[in-house]
């Protein structure tokens, strides 16, 4: 499989959150605002793409016994680095994301590319699979993100500076106040469902026109 | 895939390895980041003293007479607190208190109090929390003005009894759907104030880190 398979792979046709729906945790709890699901889409493409080029150049030398301890060790290890990092360059973004940087380890969207995917590929393709995936999951985050702060607080872009430093940015006022509801969890919970649906509609549409009656279903859920 | 079948060794050998090369990616991270995020905590900490002072004269740098008091110090939270002394003219007029109120609703909250010699509140600030996005975290200064009905406030005024907020009998403003945090913070900001107005003499007596050295 080439490299452009892979991408579309992870960016679309299996999106680890809109089609596994893996990784649901974090992707309900951060998005609130664009620049938090940026945050946290990054610190988890980075886990990702790590991950699954460790994982895919131990493979040679795990057994059944220590494979899941050898990826608990891997997971965390990253996450720790990327912890540090985001405290060390993006200190304010790290402190909006709080607790959710070191959840990335719980992520099961990274185990489960492990284990399906970097286990059994070499490191090319592996490192391609983790961009792919964790860019998926990085856009989606955004897209939620985005779509939760102009509804619940009425800005776009809303807390830049915790990326790029500077004074504190209120964001692009939109629209006067905002609902309240979509920056907490139900919100995210309705962004969701509007996201996969819309996903659903898509790919509805695309095998109409291309006029394939093709058999499979849209919306594949993996557990 | 089961390479090393009955052989455990072969097997905790591998794991090994592996946690070798993971220990050692931590740790050069750990050594390349260690210094640039003990100075954001400082920073993030420095850039909450003067508004915390509430527009009070001072002598020269906020950070010069600061003094880390590890536990147990007598002050709310379980980590380091810190202290940092106010001078104008050569003499005490203030502290700027760094402490932490466990109780919040999502974890520990850190803040910042400052208290003139009088024991008069000149300004509260958080520096990090967890709280509910839209509820909670309208304790932070950037969310809502709720932290500076503080501001003025001392030990007799209200009275010790009414330190707690409107919902359990005392005279501070709750949050709209938030009682614990604002609960957890007044009960902080009120046990740092009993703390200083007890060691007032001594807080100004610590020798600082600098003059340590």
């Amino acid at each position: 499989m080439d490299w452009m398979t892979r991408l579309k792979t992870g960016l679309w046709e299996d999106n680890p959150g809109l089609v596994q729906l893996l990784g649901l945790c974090p992707l309900l709890a951060v998005t609130t605002s664009f620049v938090n699901g940026l945050g946290l889409g990054i610190a988890t493409l980075m886990v990702l793409a790590g991950s699954n080029v460790l994982v895919s150049a131990a493979r040679r030398f795990l057994s059944d016994e220590i494979r899941i301890p050898v990826y608990v060790l891997i997971i965390a290890s990253l996450v720790t680095c990327v912890e540090l990092s985001f405290k060390a360059w993006f200190p304010a973004l790290d402190r909006s994301l709080g607790i959710f940087i070191p959840l990335i380890v719980t992520n099961c969207a990274i185990v489960a590319r492990a284990e399906l995917f970097a286990s059994r590929n070499p490191v090319g393709p592996s490192l391609a699979d983790g961009i792919g995936m964790g860019a998926g999951f990085l856009l989606l985050l955004c897209a939620i993100g985005a779509f939760r702060e102009l509804l619940g607080t009425g800005t776009i872009l809303g807390g830049l500076d915790k990326l790029i430093g500077g004074e504190p940015l209120a964001g692009i006022a939109v629209v006067d106040g905002g609902w309240l509801l979509a920056v907490l969890p139900p919100g995210a919970f309705f962004s969701l469902a509007l996201a996969i649906a819309l996903k659903n509609v898509i790919d509805r549409r695309n095998r109409a026109t291309r006029a394939t009656p093709a058999p499979r279903d849209a919306g594949r859920v993996a557990s | 895939m089961s390479r090393h079948g009955k052989n455990p060794i072969a097997g905790a050998l591998t794991l090994a390895a592996i946690a070798a090369v993971c220990a050692t990616l931590v740790a050069g991270t750990w050594q390349l980041t260690r210094d640039r995020i003990a100075a954001n905590a400082k920073a993030e900490l420095e850039r909450n003293l003067a508004p915390a002072l509430g527009g009070l004269e001072y002598d020269g740098s906020l950070t010069a007479a600061m003094v880390e008091l590890p536990p147990p110090h007598g002050l709310p939270g379980r980590d380091a607190a810190a202290i940092y002394r106010v001078y104008a003219a050569g003499a005490p007029v203030a502290a700027l208190i760094a402490v932490t109120a466990e109780d919040g609703y999502a974890g520990p909250i850190r803040m910042l109090l400052g208290v003139d010699t009088n024991g008069v509140v000149t300004g509260l600030r958080i520096l990090e929390h967890r709280e509910t996005p839209g509820i909670g975290d309208g304790i932070a200064h950037d969310r809502s003005n709720w932290a500076e009905q503080f501001t003025g406030r001392a030990l007799g005024a209200p009275p010790l009894g009414r330190w707690s907020i409107r919902g359990d009998g005392g005279d501070f403003d709750q949050l709209t759907g938030a009682s614990v945090t604002p609960r957890a913070v007044v009960k902080a900001a009120r046990d740092t104030l009993i703390y200083f107005d007890a060691n007032r003499e001594t807080v100004f007596a610590m020798q600082s880190a600098e003059e340590a050295q």
